[in-house]
């Protein structure tokens, strides 16, 4: 065995040098000089410069002028240093039906919201009769905490919400989902889907935001 | 389950077969010394690279020497991680200051059992990962302590099958090949090449690459947000080609700087497979019978097959508890978006998922692009048997072909006693080491998988036992079964899934199980090295014991080993032998649950 010890220290450090540096370096160089955007995180900058989101990534959005993503288990939610899903089976009572807060225990609130709860608020937002189905992407957590996008019959339920409170026609607001709907890539892989920051950011600069959307 | 469903299962399927041959054969060319096309480039590196190493890679190494030196590399290289890790602190290329003073409030400690388990399970090509990248490793340590292994493991894995394949192609020889010569073709003339051109396609589809230290943004309502960074692209390409699978993030390839797009998705699936469907013709080729390797080839398509249609089929079905709260998730009016929908993205639906999962899992990746402790749980048994099976679904690079090759020595053993005579594979007689061998690979990852999940569900630790502590924190979890995020035969199915993953060399996990604290460290960490070496070393021991046998021609009583006879007697044994194995396991986790699921029953 000892007669291999000393290629193996060499060759670990050889192919330490070769895989673990010098690969990921020339990938960042042709990288930072062939796709820039995309290699930092294609971030999307206001008209004054400061970087509002990255198109990748969602974020939380809870004012009725706005579409409103997936519930997410990232951190206190959307958070990118803490991405993840809630790992809840598929008979875990916390997942369905939702914890209470611990009156026990004042200072934090230990409450979780269960498919239950989220779908009666989804109702209750979007002003659907109660018992009305909800599409299951609203009240489901997605794997990563950080899915940008939601489903086309999730954003056109609440299409309604959104033109009410912007005083936008309800036609134009449904225009501006179909407008902002991903197809299938290729005409064939995965879903169609609304990223909803990108489509949140094209109301903004329409006109009809009322004034409590200016932060 | 939808049409357009299965026209990406099916296209899968098809572009998986039509790269086989090609790669096979490019392959067997670069492991039998012969000229490839990127010699001109390659060949001054590869000779520079045996300097460095200091080694003759002409010289033929009998399986003991073999063996030595694959342990010897992989004893070496996982101290060097462990150092690296445990290091981190002081070394460059930290931005964000991990295991320093200026660490954020967020970052998680690198404990010795936390380094220790790592480094376990990125040499042992599990990536089993008790951490979150993103809060816890340095940039060096993910490109240097963890890449590292992404490459040179799946290298010694790749080694291990060809010394086994010249075990079978050799005739009255002494030796299985140079084990040095054998890693440094594998990663300069098989996984460089793709991962190079691999990588920048991934960075066009918004996959990150860079050294920044995180962003911090201003939401559009107002709230802030840090947006993580970092070298992530270059490391993706070879998690997936490698089949390692530990992300650079938590969420693994749901993430989207991971796994950015359905296309990105696409490709990440099929680098999964490619190598080990590469290596069935390799195989076919190098024992001059290429009949031989489809032959593989086929068994292997029929269980995943299988697999994937199972898990598809209970996905869309959905969460009947989900249903009851007024939710809509009938496929019929959402397409693919409907079904259980819990941890899984949007843009990849559940077609995608659920053959992402079952991916993962006949090969030993264990990258995730969505949280399989969420699946229904038929849905998620399918994961978990197949990593039991041991991961001969085309399987990790190269473990996948030597284990499957050992179940078709069992198959040709079990037809040669039904038919009173000594049986033969590829005119090599199994006689009695061939088979103890065989049999010592399957016992051994069955012993670590049931004694470890065994132990784990009944130990009772102090409520304040250092033992079973997360991290450096004040979160003690007493008793080793507490660790579980959900009750009921959910629980067990966590743990068991746990033990599973590190014996099989997985990585993937039912993640809500907290494992961050010493007994899962060190006894999923052990459960890693037995699961890698314990069943390494019978193929390798094999090899040698094949290759100094002489070649028996085949004759009318010999049982061919290329025709569907053969294909179907070899799914049943890999079914039957995993089935007598861990079905009363199953009947406790998933199967319970699933019938409990139906009665409504929550826990």
């Amino acid at each position: 065995m000892f007669k291999q010890v000393l290629p193996s220290i060499r060759a670990t450090i050889a192919l330490a040098v070769l895989t673990g540096l010098l690969f990921p370096l020339l990938i960042t160089g042709i990288a930072q000089a062939v796709f820039p955007s995309q290699a930092n995180g294609s971030l999307i900058k206001s008209a004054d410069g400061r970087v509002i989101g990255s198109r990748l990534i969602g974020q939380p959005f809870s004012r009725p002028e706005h579409f409103h993503p997936r519930p997410s288990a990232a951190g206190s939610g959307y958070d990118p240093t803490a991405s993840g899903g809630t790992n809840l089976g598929p008979t875990s009572a916390k997942l369905i039906e939702g914890l209470p807060d611990d009156r026990e225990t004042k200072d934090s609130d230990e409450s979780y919201s269960g498919v239950k709860q989220l779908a009666e608020r989804y109702r209750q937002e979007n002003g659907l009769p109660a018992g009305a189905p909800v599409p299951v992407d609203a009240v489901t957590r997605s794997a990563s905490g950080l899915d940008p996008h939601i489903s086309v019959a999730n954003a056109l339920l609440q299409a309604p919400r959104v033109a009410m409170a912007r005083g936008l026609a309800e036609s134009d607001v449904v225009a501006l989902v179909r407008r902002h709907t991903e197809g299938r890539d290729l005409g064939l892989l995965g879903e169609p889907r609304v990223n909803v920051l990108l489509l949140n950011l094209e109301l903004d600069r329409l006109r009809g935001a009322p004034p409590s959307s200016k932060p | 389950m939808t049409v357009i469903g299965w026209a990406q299962i099916a296209l899968f399927s098809l572009i998986l077969l039509v790269l086989t041959k090609p790669l096979g054969l490019y392959m067997a060319r670069v492991f039998q010394g012969e000229r490839t096309w990127l010699d001109p480039v390659l060949g001054p590196v590869e000779r520079l690279v045996y300097r460095l190493f200091g080694v003759d890679p002409r010289e033929d190494m009998r399986w003991t020497t073999y063996a030595l030196a694959l342990l010897a590399f992989s004893l070496v290289s996982m101290l060097f991680t462990y150092a690296i890790l445990r290091l981190q602190g002081l070394l460059p290329l930290n931005p964000m200051g991990f295991s320093t003073a200026k660490a954020p409030s967020y970052a998680t400690p690198m404990t010795p059992d936390l380094a220790f388990n790592t480094a376990a399970s990125f040499t042992s090509n599990t990536n089993w990962q008790a951490y979150s990248g993103e809060n816890t490793m340095s940039y060096l340590s993910q490109m240097v302590a963890l890449a590292l292994h992404n490459w040179v493991s799946a290298a010694v894995g790749m080694a291990a099958a060809i010394a086994l394949i010249r075990g079978f192609a050799r005739r009255s020889a002494q030796g299985v090949g140079n084990f040095w010569y054998d890693v440094t073709r594998c990663i300069l003339y098989v996984l460089m090449p793709i991962c190079l051109v691999y990588a920048l396609f991934l960075v066009s589809q918004g996959a990150i690459q860079n050294f920044a230290p995180y962003t911090s943004v201003t939401t559009l309502e107002g709230a802030a947000q840090t947006i993580t960074q970092g070298p992530v692209a270059s490391q993706e390409v070879i998690k997936m080609l490698g089949i390692n699978g530990g992300g650079f993030f938590n969420a693994n390839s749901s993430h989207p700087f991971e796994n950015p797009t359905p296309l990105t998705n696409f490709v990440q699936m099929l680098s999964i497979f490619l190598i080990p469907a590469g290596l069935c013709y390799t195989f076919g080729r190098m024992v001059r019978d290429t009949r031989q390797g489809w032959a593989l080839w086929a068994a292997m398509y029929v269980l995943f097959f299988t697999g994937v249609l199972t898990a598809y089929h209970f996905e869309a079905q959905g969460n009947p508890n989900v249903a009851r709260q007024g939710v809509e998730t009938s496929t019929k009016q959402l397409g693919d978006v409907g079904g259980n929908m819990e941890g899984k993205e949007v843009r990849f639906g559940l077609a995608n998922s659920a053959l992402f999962a079952t991916i993962t899992t006949d090969a030993s990746c264990g990258a995730v692009n969505s949280m399989h402790d969420s699946y229904t749980p038929i849905g998620g048994m399918i994961p978990l048997a197949n990593i039991q099976l041991g991961e001969i679904i085309y399987g990790g690079v190269g473990s996948g072909l030597y284990g499957m090759l050992i179940y078709a020595i069992l198959t040709v053993f079990i037809a040669g006693l039904m038919v009173g005579r000594t049986p033969e594979y590829l005119g090599k007689k199994i006689e009695q080491k061939e088979v103890k061998m065989a049999m010592l690979f399957i016992l051994a990852g069955a012993a670590s998988i049931l004694i470890f999940t065994a132990l784990a569900s009944v130990m009772d630790l102090p409520a304040e036992s250092a033992l079973n502590r997360v991290g450096l924190s004040s979160t003690y979890y007493g008793p080793t079964y507490n660790n579980i995020n959900n009750s009921g035969p959910h629980g067990l199915s966590e743990i068991l899934y746990a033990y599973s993953s590190g014996t099989g060399n997985n990585g993937s996990a039912f993640a809500g199980i907290t494992v961050n604290t010493p007994f899962y460290n060190l006894t999923i960490g052990l459960a890693m090295l037995i699961g890698r070496f314990l069943m390494m070393l019978p193929a390798l021991a094999i090899a040698g014991s094949l290759a100094t046998k002489k070649h028996v021609p085949a004759s009318a009583g010999t049982f061919p080993t290329h025709g569907g006879l053969f294909v179907t007697l070899l799914v049943g044994v890999v079914i039957i032998v995993g089935a007598l194995t861990f079905f009363p396991a199953l009947c406790l986790g998933p199967v319970a649950e699933h019938f409990l699921m139906h009665g409504g029953r929550l826990f």
